[in-house]
Order: structure tokens, then C-alpha cells, then sequence
């Protein structure tokens, strides 16, 4: 299968998770579809170190998944602070961090 | 063979992606990142990256999508849709992701590279194996592998602290001797925010603000 191929796949990955992080308003599945957009770059580095024929792209795509579980990690434990103070678990409503 | 491989696995984390958008259910999203995760595993061990495949299995799916489920199940409840996004927002995304995705796919199917046509050059007989990633990370890698170590503690840390107590311990029962530390320390166990002087216990005035929607006056944050 030609590498075009994946790398379209990995574009249009990516757009569905722009349009979930523009439409919803739930923060975690927020953080989901920033999870789309993730592992569409990661396709695409897999993809490009493919075509390139060294191992860099794969070392690449590891530590962007180590980013992804730190990022979510924090992005979870601020959701469970806003739900265990009983704020509304919405990002239309919740504009600032403090408080 | 493999083309139809790829297909199943490429149709799979399209639809796993577009479920994600489109369930209402935070749960049922969350599945579909599942999904969406093994598709991608396929499409990787597609090309040839094995290793990457299974940490994504492993480590994803297995471990960054099962606190996933930890969490939607502590918070639960479908989405609370009082209003959903209306027709401008949508129109708006929709053509936002539109352009964005025709651009993506001019800025990589017509940048000329040759090799896009191809299934990619001869690889060498270690490309994607653990022994070649081992040695990449520990070589020409080292810098970031050892920052996004220091990445995982300070994440270790920042999760550890967000979630702990606000309030403090129950006080502590009165000591039977004095120590030199008793004269020198702040009467004050508990909570960093306490220790720091700032006052975050909560009392029943600030509690009723709590239920009533208003934030307590000064006792924001920790």
C-alpha cells in the first residue's frame, strides 16, 4: 500500500478531531479528540519514517504517546478537582481556572 | 492481502474517530477511541513499525484508555445537552475542517516527494524491531528520552497533587513532651495551602455560597 495512502488517512483522522474539539462541549470528550488529533500525527510520523527508512519517526511517535499519557494524566486530574467541587462539567460555562 | 488489510484498518479508525465525535455518551466515545487504537495498531504494524504497534496496544488502549474508563465512570452521566452547539458553530466547524483537510492533503500529496507513490524504500532487516528502538533511545535519542522521563515524574506529581485533600488532618492529639521542634514550627498541620497562611478551610458559610453557585471569597484554589 502506497505511504500517499496512510497519509491521507492520518489527515482526515486528524480533521475529524479538530471538528470534535470545535463541537462538543464536554471537556473530556474534549480531551478525546485531542487524542484523535495525537495518533493522526503519529500515523503520519510512522508513515514518514516508512518512506525515509530510518527508525527516527518511530522513536518520534513513542515519545509523542509519553506526551499524551502526561497531558492526559493532568487533563483528567483537573476534571475530577471541577467534578469533586461540583462545578459544571462544561467548558461553555467553566471560562477560568481559578476559584 | 495487505491492501485489504489496510482497508479494514483504515475504515475501522475512521469510523472509531467519528464516533467519537458524534456519540452523545462520554462512555460510548471513550469505546470508540478503543476501537480507533487497535485500527491504528494495524495500520502501523502496516508499516512496518512493530514496536510502535504493540506500545500502542500496551500502553493506549491498555493503559491511558482504562483510566479513561476510570474517570468517565466517576463522573458518569451522558452529556448534559441543554443546548447543542448551534447552527453557526456547526457551519463554522464544518467548513473550518473542510479547508483544513483539502490543505493537509495538497501540503502532502503535492509536495513532490517521489517516494509518496511507493510502498517505501528496502528497509534494513532490524527497521521497527525493539532492538533497533532500544538502541536509537539510548544513543542518538538520550536527550529526549530521559526529558520525557522527567515529563512522566513531573505529570506523576502534578496528578498526585491535584488530587489530594483541600481541608486538613484531623489535629494532631496534644504531645506529651515539647521538642525544639514544637517551638520553632507553625501550629498549623495539614494542607501546603494552610501551611502557607492562607486560609482554605471551608466553613458552613462557605459551603452554603458552594451550593448557592458563588465561589467562596478568598478561598479559591487550594
Amino acid at each position: 500500500m502506497a505511504i500517499g495512502w496512510y497519509l491521507v488517512v492520518s489527515a482526515l483522522i486528524f480533521c475529524v478531531g479538530a471538528a470534535g474539539v470545535l463541537l462538543r462541549r464536554n471537556p473530556l470528550v474534549i480531551l478525546l479528540c485531542l487524542e484523535l488529533m495525537l495518533n493522526a500525527g503519529n500515523l503520519a510520523l510512522i508513515a514518514f519514517a516508512r518512506m525515509s527508512g530510518t527508525g527516527d519517526g518511530q522513536i518520534f511517535a513513542i515519545i509523542v504517546m509519553v506526551v499524551a499519557a502526561c497531558e492526559v494524566t493532568i487533563g483528567l486530574g483537573i476534571i475530577v478537582a471541577m467534578f469533586r467541587r461540583r462545578l459544571p462539567i462544561d467548558v461553555d460555562e467553566l471560562r477560568e481556572l481559578q476559584g | 492481502m495487505t491492501e485489504v488489510i489496510f482497508f479494514i484498518a483504515a475504515l475501522g479508525a475512521i469510523a472509531g474517530a467519528i464516533g467519537v465525535v458524534a456519540l452523545r455518551n462520554p462512555f460510548y466515545s471513550v469505546l470508540a477511541l478503543v476501537c480507533h487504537l487497535l485500527a491504528l495498531a494495524a495500520l502501523f504494524l502496516g508499516l512496518q513499525a512493530q514496536f510502535v504497534a504493540a506500545a500502542q496496544v500496551v500502553v493506549y488502549a491498555g493503559a491511558v484508555m482504562v483510566l479513561y474508563v476510570f474517570v468517565v465512570s466517576y463522573i458518569g452521566g451522558a452529556e448534559q445537552v441543554i443546548r447543542s452547539p448551534g447552527p453557526g458553530l456547526r457551519v463554522t466547524a464544518a467548513v473550518f475542517v473542510g479547508v483544513l483537510f483539502v490543505e493537509l492533503s495538497i501540503a502532502m500529496l503535492g509536495s513532490g516527494l517521489k517516494a509518496i507513490d511507493t510502498d517505501g524504500p528496502g528497509l534494513p532487516a532490524d527497521y521497527g524491531q525493539p532492538e533497533q528502538i532500544g538502541e536509537l533511545l539510548l544513543t542518538k535519542f538520550l536527550l529526549p528520552f530521559e526529558v520525557a522521563s522527567f515529563l512522566l515524574l513531573i505529570a506523576a506529581v502534578g496528578a498526585v497533587v491535584l488530587a489530594r485533600r483541600r481541608r486538613g488532618l484531623d489535629p494532631e492529639p496534644p504531645a506529651d513532651a515539647l521538642t525544639a521542634g514544637d517551638l520553632v514550627r507553625r501550629p498549623a498541620p495539614g494542607t501546603m495551602a494552610e501551611g502557607v497562611g492562607t486560609r482554605s478551610i471551608l466553613t458552613e458559610q462557605d459551603e452554603a455560597d458552594q451550593a448557592a453557585g458563588r465561589t467562596p471569597i478568598g478561598k479559591g484554589g487550594w
